[in-house]
């Protein structure tokens, strides 16, 4: 099962290599992973995707050594609860005069937002939930796509 | 101040007073300083024994031991007695020396990123970048090392960071925003811990490290005391309950006592404090204790359900929460389950042939006679470390110190040197194999050298035994790379490095070479040729149930 794990670190080096450390020891890949500062310059925010490869136990096992960790200072699996989660994603998509309106107005139907276009190209910036992206990702392959870029999930908890 | 002299100002504030370690390009300036502060430095032969006497010197006084090396190969030698630490949850702060800031990343010489190669090893660790920073970090290194579940931190001081000028002191408090270990045990919890035992009619309380590390002795007694509940210890615990009172069982798990395996399969109540349910203690984990209620009093939550199911989590340190379960628990009815335990151990007592050859048995007990029981042991691995477990009766806590999470050949006489700087007026005794020894004999010089008396007292049996054993049991004797031809003459070996030597080839000769070695003033090493082939029994093989004992004497 995946789950999505939000991690308040401290701001400071190394930190990083210790959380990653404590997946990659067990075998875990890591799906996707943004880090960004809070409000406080002093801590950062981890927004980590992993799937626990049959083992909730050891998923289990492995928040509590996130807890563990000095530098750590709270930890919170999103996992099936009370949370918003959103993904951007930055995807080139080869263009044809025929098919370019086509494209333009799937964009629109998926809000997304034309930030570049050439002769040959378009590229899109979406935003969404992980259905909405892997959605209009569907609708998009058929064209061809050259690059996709996406941030990670980010997640917050429900007030 | 010079960023090598503040060192010497925190550690002195900290209440450091020796530390074990070796030079080399990347520490010298802290070298330079060593004249001017009042820290005893014990210069070791190589930096594992540094290592090993900062944490025999930690087993031993309860305070956190300090080592130091140079950067590069200095700080890997240190990995093994950082790891070994580690493993056992040791209080330790360990130093290393690191090329200047400016070159960290470029391959310079001696350079070995330790910071990243000690991670998954150190409870925490440091590279220090700005030399107002090092008071501070120092500070919360020695705090984290000695706080919670204890463990060795390691700081890497760049070469620039001790000559750079700085006006920082040493900090009072260390404030980590993430680290909080809770120390009190939930009352409910240990409500319901009291309930349980006045419930249970067969309860036993398996006893791990952490209850020596939290100093949790006295109320270990206390409670046993008010329940008469059954002890059994493991190889880090030995001596937090004396072996020699009547619900004492010894050691459990591998080579544990069969009744203390006993008691734990037919326990209805398993009591585990400051233990961590290790694969040498369980065996088949979906089979040990399967009737039983389990607690288990920790300050680690990690090692709250990590491998068995727990009826009773108590998060917390093993003495407060001991201290609370004594104000209120109340004994059960266990007047069965005590007879059913004498019973146990008059009918399966530790014993071994006492014929022919030298037993190693023999001579450790022996050991004990000869020292009243008042020495503190530190082992070697492998049979020697087992048959020292068995062998000695163990009655105080910090009187046995041996490698039990990581088990390390060549921990024993660096630890010994440790024990000894930590205790002096103790007789400390290696009990070693002639394989461990050799890991770190070079260390006979830093006793010598440091006029450190400790008595080495080495197993001999021409073998790596232990896995000997294990190929004479599983693997149809096929003793592959376990034969030790051309062991050196340990005797002579001793005296090259102006350490007495003693050899015993026959029984009688045991009792006097041992009241030598006790009288002789400087450190003393006595080989005895032990009977080759003996066992370390009884076993339970790896992966099966710690009911299925084997065992060589029925
Ligand atoms: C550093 C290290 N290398 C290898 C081992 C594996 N090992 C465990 S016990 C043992 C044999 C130890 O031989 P010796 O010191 O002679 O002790 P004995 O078992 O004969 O008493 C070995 C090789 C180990 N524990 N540590
Ligand atoms: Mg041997």
């Amino acid at each position: 099962m995946r789950h999505t794990i939000s991690v308040l670190v401290e701001n400071k080096f190394g930190v990083l290599a210790r959380v990653a450390g404590l997946f990659s020891g067990r075998g875990f890949n890591i799906t996707s992973l943004a880090v960004g500062e809070t409000m406080d310059p002093a801590i950062s925010r981890m927004t980590i995707v992993v799937d626990d490869q049959g083992s909730p136990q050891i998923m289990e096992q492995v928040e509590k050594q996130l807890n563990k960790l000095i530098n750590v200072i709270k930890v919170q699996d999103f996992t099936g609860g009370e949370s918003v989660d959103r993904e951007l994603i930055l995807i080139k998509v080869k263009t044809t005069t025929n098919t370019r309106s086509e494209i333009l107005e799937i964009a629109r139907i998926f809000r997304a937002r034309v930030v570049d276009v050439s002769l040959h190209s378009v590229v899109l910036e979406i935003t969404g939930a992980v259905d909405k992206i892997n959605a209009i990702l569907n609708l998009l392959t058929r064209f061809g796509v050259k690059e996709l870029v996406r941030t990670g999930k980010i997640a917050i908890a429900r007030s | 101040m010079k960023g090598a002299k503040l060192f010497f100002d925190c550690l002195v504030k900290e209440g450091v007073e020796v530390m074990f370690g070796y030079p080399g390009g990347a520490v010298i300036d802290i070298f330079d300083e060593l004249d001017n502060s009042p820290i005893r430095f014990i210069l070791t032969r190589h930096e594992q024994g540094a290592a090993h006497a900062a944490d025999g010197y930690a087993r031993a006084s309860g305070k956190v031991g300090v080592c130091i090396a140079t950067s590069g190969p200095g700080g890997t030698n240190l990995v093994t007695g950082i790891a070994t630490a580690y493993m056992d949850s040791i209080p330790m702060v360990a130093f290393t020396g690191q090329v200047p800031t400016s070159m960290i990343g470029n391959d310079a010489f001696q350079e070995a990123d330790i910071v990243g190669i000690t991670r998954p090893i150190t409870k925490h660790n440091y590279l220090v970048t700005d030399v107002n920073e090092l008071p501070g970090i120092i500070k919360e290194a020695f705090f984290l090392a000695g706080t919670g579940r204890c463990g060795p931190v390691l700081v890497d001081i760049p070469k620039d960071i001790q000559q750079a000028q700085t006006s920082m002191t040493y900090p009072n408090k260390a404030e980590i925003p993430g680290y909080s270990p809770v120390y009190t045990g939930h009352p409910k919890q240990i409500e319901q811990l009291a309930k349980a035992i006045k419930q249970a009619s067969r309860p036993i309380l398996y006893v791990g490290g952490g209850a020596v590390a939290s100093g949790a002795a006295e109320e270990l007694r206390k409670l046993v005391a008010k329940t008469s509940i059954p002890v059994t210890t493991t190889l880090m615990a030995l001596g937090v309950f004396p072996e020699t009172d009547p619900v004492s069982l010894g050691m459990l798990g591998m080579h544990g006592t069969k009744y203390a395996n006993y008691a734990i399969m037919d326990s209805d109540l398993l009591i585990a404090v400051g233990a961590r349910f290790d694969d040498r203690i369980t065996g088949k984990i979906s089979e040990f204790a399967p009737h039983a209620k389990v607690a288990h009093i920790d300050i680690d939550p990690t090692s709250l359900k990590k491998n068995v199911r727990v009826d009773i989590p108590v998060v917390g340190d093993v003495r407060r929460v001991l201290k609370d379960l004594n104000k209120i628990v109340k004994p059960g009815q266990i007047g069965p389950w005590l007879k059913q335990i004498s019973q146990w151990k008059k009918k399966f007592p530790l014993t071994y042939e006492s014929k022919g050859d030298i037993r190693p048995q023999y001579v450790i007990e022996q050991i004990h006679k000869m020292t009243g029981g008042r020495a503190i042991i530190t082992t070697e691995v492998g049979q020697n470390q087992m048959w020292a477990a068995q062998f000695y009766t163990y009655t105080e806590p910090r009187t046995f110190l041996s490698s039990g999470g990581l088990g390390t050949m060549g921990y024993g006489l660096p630890a010994a040197i440790g024990a000894q700087v930590a205790c002096p007026d103790r007789v400390v005794f290696d009990i070693a194999g002639d394989g461990s020894i050799q890991m770190n004999i070079q260390e006979l010089t830093t006793a010598v050298t440091n006029s450190l008396p400790v008595k080495v007292a080495i197993l001999n049996n021409g073998y790596l035994g232990m896995v000997r054993q294990w190929q004479e049991l599983f693997y149809k004797k096929n003793y592959a790379g376990t034969v030790l031809v051309g062991n050196p003459d340990f005797v002579k070996l001793a005296e090259a490095y102006g350490a007495g030597g003693i050899r015993v080839t026959e029984k009688k000769e045991v009792v006097p070479a041992l009241k030598k070695a006790l009288k002789y003033p400087g450190p003393v090493l006595i080989d005895f040729r032990i009977a080759p082939e003996e066992n370390v029994w009884p076993m339970v093989p790896a992966g099966v149930s710690i009911r299925q004992m084997m065992s060589g004497l029925a």
